[in-house]
Parts: C-alpha cells; structure tokens; sequence
C-alpha cells in the first residue's frame, strides 16, 4: 500500500489539539478554528535490501559515467569524501547510509587493486567530527582500517597545503577546494539528501571548500535572492555551487557522485506519535505521549538533552542513485520531492511552527539562540517553492525554549556572535559588512576548528545570513515560551503563550489572521499556489 | 545638628557585616551608622569655612564601611566617631566671604588643611591624594573628609572644610552635576592612569583599553577617556541595562557583559588563549570593581607588560599572581586625585578637570534617588543594589523641602 500523501487540514472546534515541538520537549496547542495545519506525508516503504540496491546503483550509473567498477584502476588514487555530522536528523541507527555505501565502494576498489585511499568528511566550515561520531557513521571496520593510518582526514579549509585553487566562474567566484579530492584520480562522493537543498554540486563545492570559495554564497545577497534555497529552480545559492561544480569538473577533477534518500521516518517507536495526526492518535499514542510528557517534565535540561541527543532515527533508504554530478541529483531531487512535496493553496498572515531540539548544526549539543533563529526562518521558513508559506509583512510564530546557552566547545564563535555582534545589530547586511571578516580571519576560532570540535569563526555569521530572506520578508517574529532575553538578543519577540503570541502578532496583521501551522518535523516542503 | 554618625562598636560592626553578607544593603539598620544630634564641629583655624551640605553622595568606598568589609588598613587612618561623605556640595555658611556661595569640597586632608609645614613631598607636588601625613597635624587622622572625627562629613547639615578644599561652583552648574564632581575627579585620576607615564608618546591613541564595571566610577572612567585620553579602542564590561546604556553613551565602543569582556578583548586583540588566560590582550585594563573576582578576570585580559590600573577599592583578596609575574604586567593603584598631566595641555587639578567633564559629558544625568538623611537604611540598601535597580549615584538630599526637586522637575 502506497503512504498516504501529506495534506492540508482546515481546524475546526472538532479539530484536537495540534502537537508542537518545542526544544527537547512538545505543546500541545489549540488553534484557531479557520486554521490550517500542513501535515506531512507518511514514510515511503524503505529498500528491502539497500546493499544490492547500491550495487546495482554504482555498477548503472547516471549521465555520462561509467559504471564504478570501470573507473577502478591499481595504482589509481581514489578519494571518497562522505557528508558529515550534519546528516542525517537524528542520526540513523546503524548501520548509517554511508558506512554501507563507502563499504560497497571500498570493495570494488579492493577487487581493483586500489591501494592508495583516503576517506575526507567534506566539513566545509562545520566542525570537526568526534571520534564517536565517525564511528557511527562509517562502522568500526573502516574507522579501524583508516584512522590509525592518518588515511580517515577531516576537510580542513584552513589548511593552505592542501588546498588548491581551481580557478574562477565566470562570475568571478573562487573556487578552492581541497587538493587530496582534488588531484586524486577518482573522487567518489557519498552523500544522504534529507531536503532538496542537499547535494549535487553543492555537495563537493561546498563541502570540501575554503573560506575563500564559500563566501560567494554564503552571503547574504545570496541568500536574499534564493527564494527558495530549496528550490533549485529560484535559488541563487543552487546557481554558483553549479557554476562552480562545473568548473571543478571541467578542472579535470573526476566525481563520481552517490547521493541517497532517506525515508521521512525519523522518530523511534517510544515517539511515533509524533509523526501521526492528531485525530489518529490511539489509546497507546496517547498514553506514550502522556509518559513521554510527564517524564520530560520532571527531568533536568541537560539529562533531557542527553536522552534527545541519544535518539536515533530508524530511516530506510528509499533510493540510490550514482554517476554523473547532474544527472544523480535530478533524480535524487525528484524523489525527496515526491516524498516531501505538498500542494498549499495561498499564503497565511501568520505561520506557526513547533521548533525541535535538533538541526544540522547543534548535533550532540544544546540548540543555541542562534541556531533558533537558523532553524526557524532559514530552514523551515524556506521548505517552500513558488512563494513562502507566509505572506509579506506577516509573522511567523515558533515554539522553542530558546535557552541562553551555548557549547563552548562546538561554539566558541557563536558566543562571541551573540554577546558582541548580536548586542550591536542584527541586520544581516550591516553584520556582514562590519563584522564577518574579523571573525572569519580570527586566530583562536582558526584554531580551534583546526585542532578542536569547534565550528569556525564564520559560522554564525552563516546561520544569520540563512534566515535573512526571512527577515526581510516577514513583519515580525515571535517565539513562544522563549528565554525572553535570549529572545530579545535576537530581535524578535517573546510570548508565554500561543494564544499571547497570535494577539501580538494581531498587532502586525490585522485583527482576523489567517493562520497556518507547518507540523514539521518529519519533513514537509510546501508548493504554495 | 542631625547627623549620620559612624561610631567604633566591633559588635555593630560584626552585625554590619553579616547582615550585608545575607541580604545586600541591610547593613545599615544594624550596623555602626546611626542617626543622632550631634555637635556642629568646631573650626579648627582661621583658614577654614563652614559649609552646609546640600547633595552628598553615597560611594563605594562608604557602603564598604557601612557594610563592615572595608580592610583594617584604614584603621590608623580614620578616627572615630565621623560623619561619613566626602561627596559634597553645599554651601558656605559662616557669614564670611562668599556666605551661601555653593562650593564642592576636595576632601583629602592633606598637609595644607593638616597645619603641617613644611609639606610632604606629595603635596609639595600637588599630589594631594598621596599624602604622607594623614594622620599627623592639627587635625585627629583621618585621610579625607568624612572619615575624621574633626571635620565632620557630607551625611549631616554641617562640616568644615579649608579653603584649600573648596571649590566655587558656577552658577551654571546644578546641585546635581556638582555632587558629581569629586566622583568624576576619581575617574579622571583613574583614567590618566592608564598613560604610560611618560606623556611625551603616544598616550593611548593606538591602545585597547577595557574598564571593568560601570558604576559610578567605571561611568566616569569612561568619560573621562574619551575625553581626556581616548584609546584607540575601548571596551566596557556592564552588568544592568542602564549601566550598558550609559557606557556606551559616555564613550565606550563596545559595552559587554562582565562575563563577556575577556571574550571581546580576545576577539579584539585577536589574541589566543592560554587556559583562562589570553596570550595577547588589552594594553590597559582599569578595574573599577576591585573584588577578587575582577582583578583575576583584569590580569587575564591585560597583554604581557600590559598594566592594570586598580580603581576600585579592594580590601583584602585572595589572588594568583601567577601571571602577572610570569606576563610582566604592571599593577597600579588609582586614589583620589592631585595634579594630572593630560597629553597636550598644561598640568592641571584633577578637580579642574572635573568642573569641565561633568559640564561637557552630562554627568549630573548619573544622579538617581535623593533620600533624605532619616530615610538612611533605604538609602544605604539603595546605593547597594543602584546597578540592579536602574540607578548610579544615589545622594542624600539635605536641602529644605521648598528646594527639592519634585518627581516632576527631577
């Protein structure tokens, strides 16, 4: 039986109350009656068997590649750089995607006779991944056969040895990438595509990128001119990871690109309420629900965060797809789409969201303000294609306890963001103008993403910069049950209460909003007509 | 006459200091401060004038010994019982010359008001605030007015002052803004401090320069240099909202939180880190606490030979100087005020200075809440907790009521 497709429903009194993350905790609201809610669809059915569906995906390419085991040589040098600690959410059970996938590859390169290999996690900017962490993601097996021998490298874009620079778009953007990837004779990306911004190009142009490279997108003139950044077709970030995907590959450097899809099945058993409808909830959801509740409620932030940070997502592969860079990703795009796509006719005055305690960039950390405002109104603000699920100078409304907290460890930037830039302006134009480059060139955060767990300096500056189409389109911004300080550090305002938040945000756009909430996640992209 | 009158009693003293040590700004109802009628004091000499205070103000240095904190140091230094409050604008009020003249006192008592000749070496050079000869003299010790048995202080209607400790306000100048010119002239003697004492370089215009705390003291430490000393970069650590606002208005460049200072220096300085401690940092930090916890937090954001410039009182702490040996940084005490060499002008009194700071910044704006003198217990708790309740300089007003300002005046 096919999942059903995710929907549109129109809040009525009958209508129970609507399941909202917040943080490492949910709400329950009652909206409005003349609401409408956004559900997703229901998971795809995962591949039976995902190591043949690998096999076969490899050895029958896309575009114009040739199968992998023909691009095997002895004596060749073959790199295999993998997506990092930012994928999937929550990370999956093992074994991961990529463990799977890379063991497949490194047992045609064994049969090939390849000795020289060296695995690359394409960090970009994010931090480095712990120990743990690329355990899990690649088995035992490969960690203990590279590691030990230096041959397991985390990209790092500050590191002038092994970069190299490849030349420039015709736009005039630097493309500077990492030299191993560069120079091997194969380069084999293993990616996962949780959301439609993922992969293709991006994948090595931004993720095995420098500083250099990556401030041509990761800017805010880009950002305001991807409408949205998850849309391909409307999105400018999409535009120059393509020129600059198409310069590398016409530098001579040879990707063979493996992109998946994952089911939208995120959550374990113990929480499967929380990708059901409400109305569907049976006497077991509700009594996991109620446990689940009261539980949280008695526990301590940090055990709690402990708990969430433990949770790992029983997602199935729901596709493979190998070869050619372009050709991979458009099937790759259209799968994620039909599994995430809804049709929503019309923008609402008001949109709500639940915010969970989880996004790329707080894994196995607490969810800084900062990351807040990132998930919000660069993330789920932008799962939408034609117009925003929200029309201009409306509100958006998102539940999330905002704590003012910080990982010094995977954050130190962000601090110093939030006490000295935020405290200053939150203008994304006048941050970027003022204060990106002393932050991007700052010794200490180039240390410490070099040698530590930390993300690099620029980094909240790009998160900022991910939520500033939002910002320029929205009329106000409101989180309810938020530190309000934290909150005010923002720019936006604070609300104890739904109810509190809808009559503020009256204020904004008039005395009768319409309203829809985006019940997100599991994933949802809106076509908004 | 009515006074605020500070007697010798360990047990109130011991009172003081626990109930300041439970509940911030209790001390006053049970410790060695008292309202009573006292004596008016007498004139020592023919150089000295009556003087009716109007506005006096509450000071650090006052809640510590209201509080029962302030060090044993000060004990041959002080007599007993006094009339705290060096912070004064009043009136002269003997019938002489200028009778009901508004003057601000200098309340150092050195050796000009002592009777001492020939003067110490300090005041021959007109660093008054370093006196050698405080508790010598014709006067009981005592190093500044309102912590002498003699002279009186500004927390009654009535003290005596030697013309050599009066200042003649301008008739342009509010009660308010004159109450604020002995706290400006510490900040001035503060912020000068920073130079390199050598004034024929650079001063601080290529300089990082962080002032911790931004009470009364770290406010005018500010103003004073931007105005007289401005750095190339200057960095305030703010606990309150108004202090933040205040600092910035005065001339910081960037205001953070106290726990927050240290990361701006760093990232200022782009200097790294060797624990808690930065390998670079600023060139000059001004502690405007003078706890424990800021010295430490001065030390380790101050550059190897860098110089920390203690301003506010300390008392005794406990500290590791580690660094500071091992880093080669200067520690210096910033006191009261004397003679001060600003970079392109002639030397002048800090208390000139004053006059013209607080007129040119607005300074009187730091006055918050008047209380009058039988309102002490709330105006002790209040100058205890300003930061947290909004205020910076909370005085006692001694004025007629026909005077005082109402809420809306004020």
């Amino acid at each position: 039986m096919s999942p059903r497709p995710g929907f549109v429903l129109d809040v009525d009194r009958s209508t129970p109350p609507t399941l909202m993350w917040h943080g490492e905790g949910f709400r329950l609201e009652r909206l409005p009656a003349g609401s409408r809610i956004v559900y997703p669809a229901e998971p795809f059915e995962p591949i039976e068997d995902p190591d043949f569906a690998i096999r076969q995906a490899v050895e029958n390419p896309m575009g114009d590649s040739a199968p992998l085991s023909a691009l095997l040589r002895a004596g060749m040098k073959l790199t295999i750089a993998f997506d990092d600690v930012s994928l999937p959410l929550p990370p999956m059970r093992a074994p991961d995607i990529r463990q799977r996938v890379i063991e497949a590859v490194l047992d045609q390169a064994a049969t090939a006779g390849v000795d020289d290999v060296v695995l690359i996690a394409a960090l970009a900017l994010h931090r480095r991944m712990t120990e743990s962490e690329l355990r899990h993601a690649l088995g035992d097996r490969i960690y203990d056969a590279f590691a030990p021998h230096g041959l397991l490298q985390q990209h790092d874009a500050e590191d002038p040895a092994n970069l190299i620079h490849l030349g420039l778009t015709d736009q005039g953007e630097d493309v500077e990438i990492n030299k191993r990837a560069a120079t091997s004779d194969l380069l084999v990306y293993v990616n996962i595509n949780l959301v439609a911004m993922d992969g293709g190009h991006k994948s090595v142009a931004t993720g095995l990128a420098s500083y250099k490279s990556l401030r041509h997108h990761h800017n805010v003139h880009t950002m305001q001119h991807s409408r949205s950044f998850m849309d391909q077709r409307h999105s400018e970030l999409h535009s120059s990871n393509w020129r600059m995907g198409r310069l590398i590959a016409a530098s001579g450097v040879k990707v063979f690109q493996i992109e998946t899809t994952v089911n939208n099945d995120p959550f374990p058993e113990q929480f499967s309420f929380l990708a059901k409808r409400e109305w569907e909830w049976s006497l077991r959801d509700r009594a996991a629900f109620l446990a689940v509740s009261a539980s949280l409620n008695r526990t301590p932030e940090r055990i709690k965060r402990n708990i969430f940070n433990s949770m790992r997502s029983p997602m199935g592969l729901t596709s493979v797809q190998a070869g050619e860079v372009e050709a991979v990703h458009a099937a790759t795009t259209e799968q994620v789409l039909r599994e995430q796509l809804i049709p929503v006719e019309g923008q609402a005055d008001v949109l709500t969201m639940g915010l969970p305690y989880i996004c790329p960039y707080n894994v196995n950390s607490v969810m800084n303000p900062i990351l807040v405002m990132c998930l919000g109104l660069g993330y789920f603000f932008n799962m939408y294609r034609n117009k925003p699920l929200v029309r201009e100078g409306g509100v958006v409304i998102m539940s999330h306890p905002t704590p003012w907290a910080f990982d010094p460890v995977f954050h130190p930037s962000y601090i110093d963001f939030f006490d000295q830039v935020l405290s200053d302006t939150t203008d994304p134009k006048e941050i970027e103008t003022r204060y990106e480059e002393s932050f991007a060139t700052d010794p200490w955060y180039i240390h410490l993403y070099r040698t530590g767990h930390a993300y690099h300096g620029v980094h909240p500056f790009y998160m900022w910069y991910w939520g500033a189409h939002a910002l320029a389109h929205l009329g106000r911004v409101i989180i309810v049950g938020g530190d309000s300080a934290a909150v005010h550090r923002l720019g936006f305002k604070s609300a104890s209460t739904l109810s509190d938040a809808l009559e503020m945000a009256r204020d904004v756009v008039g005395p009768h909003p319409s309203i829809t909430h985006l019940h997100n996640p599991p994933m949802i992209m809106a076509e908004v007509t | 006459m009515k006074a605020l009158l500070f007697e010798r009693s360990l047990p109130r003293y011991a009172a003081a200091r626990v109930a300041s040590s439970v509940a911030p700004g209790s001390a006053a109802r049970l410790g060695p401060l008292h309202l009573t009628e006292v004596e008016e004091p007498a004139l020592p000499g023919p150089d000295w004038r009556r003087v009716s205070p109007i506005l006096a103000g509450i000071c650090g240095s006052d809640l510590a010994t209201v509080e029962g904190h302030s060090s044993r140091y000060f004990e041959p230094i002080v007599s007993f019982p006094f009339v705290p409050g060096h912070e004064v604008v009043g009136e002269l009020a003997d019938g002489g010359p200028d009778d009901g003249a508004r003057v601000v006192i200098e309340p150092v008592l050195g050796c000009t008001a002592r009777g001492i000749a020939p003067l110490c070496d300090a005041c021959a050079g007109g660093h008054t605030g370093n006196c050698e000869r405080v508790a010598y003299g014709h006067l009981k010790p005592g190093l500044q007015t309102g912590y002498c048995s003699d002279t009186g202080g500004g927390w009654s209607s009535s003290l005596v002052a030697h013309r050599s400790q009066i200042h003649l306000v301008p008739d342009s100048m509010s009660d308010e803004e004159a109450v604020m010119v002995e706290p400006t002239a510490c900040g001035i003697h503060a912020a000068l401090a920073a130079a390199d004492p050598d004034l024929s370089g650079p001063g601080l215009s290529a300089a990082t320069v962080a002032v911790i705390g931004a009470g009364t003291l770290g406010l005018t430490v500010i103003a004073a240099l931007r105005r007289f000393l401005p750095p190339a970069l200057l960095l305030a650590g703010a606990k309150h909202p108004e202090q933040c606002r205040l600092a910035a208005s005065l001339g910081a460049d960037q205001v953070l939180d106290p726990d927050g200072l240290v990361r701006g220096v760093r990232r200022h300085t782009r200097s790294l880190a060797n624990g808690a401690v930065l390998t670079g940092g600023a060139d000059v930090v001004i502690d405007c606490v003078g706890n424990a916890e800021s010295i430490d937090s001065a030390l380790s954001m101050v550059r190897p030979k860098g110089r920390v410039v203690l301003a506010g009182m300390p008392g005794t702490v406990k500290l590791d100087l580690t660094s500071l040996w091992n880093r080669e940084v200067s520690l210096s005490g910033a006191y009261a005020y004397g003679l001060e060499s600003v970079p392109g002008r002639a030397p002048a009194r800090t208390f000139d200075l004053a006059f013209e700071l607080v007129a040119e910044a607005g300074l009187g704006q730091l006055v918050g809440a008047r209380y009058p003198l039988d309102r002490f217990p709330e105006a002790i708790a209040h100058a205890s907790a300003a930061g947290r309740l909004g205020a910076v300089k909370v005085v006692f007003d001694l004025r007629p009521a026909s005077r005082r300002p109402t809420w809306r005046s004020a």
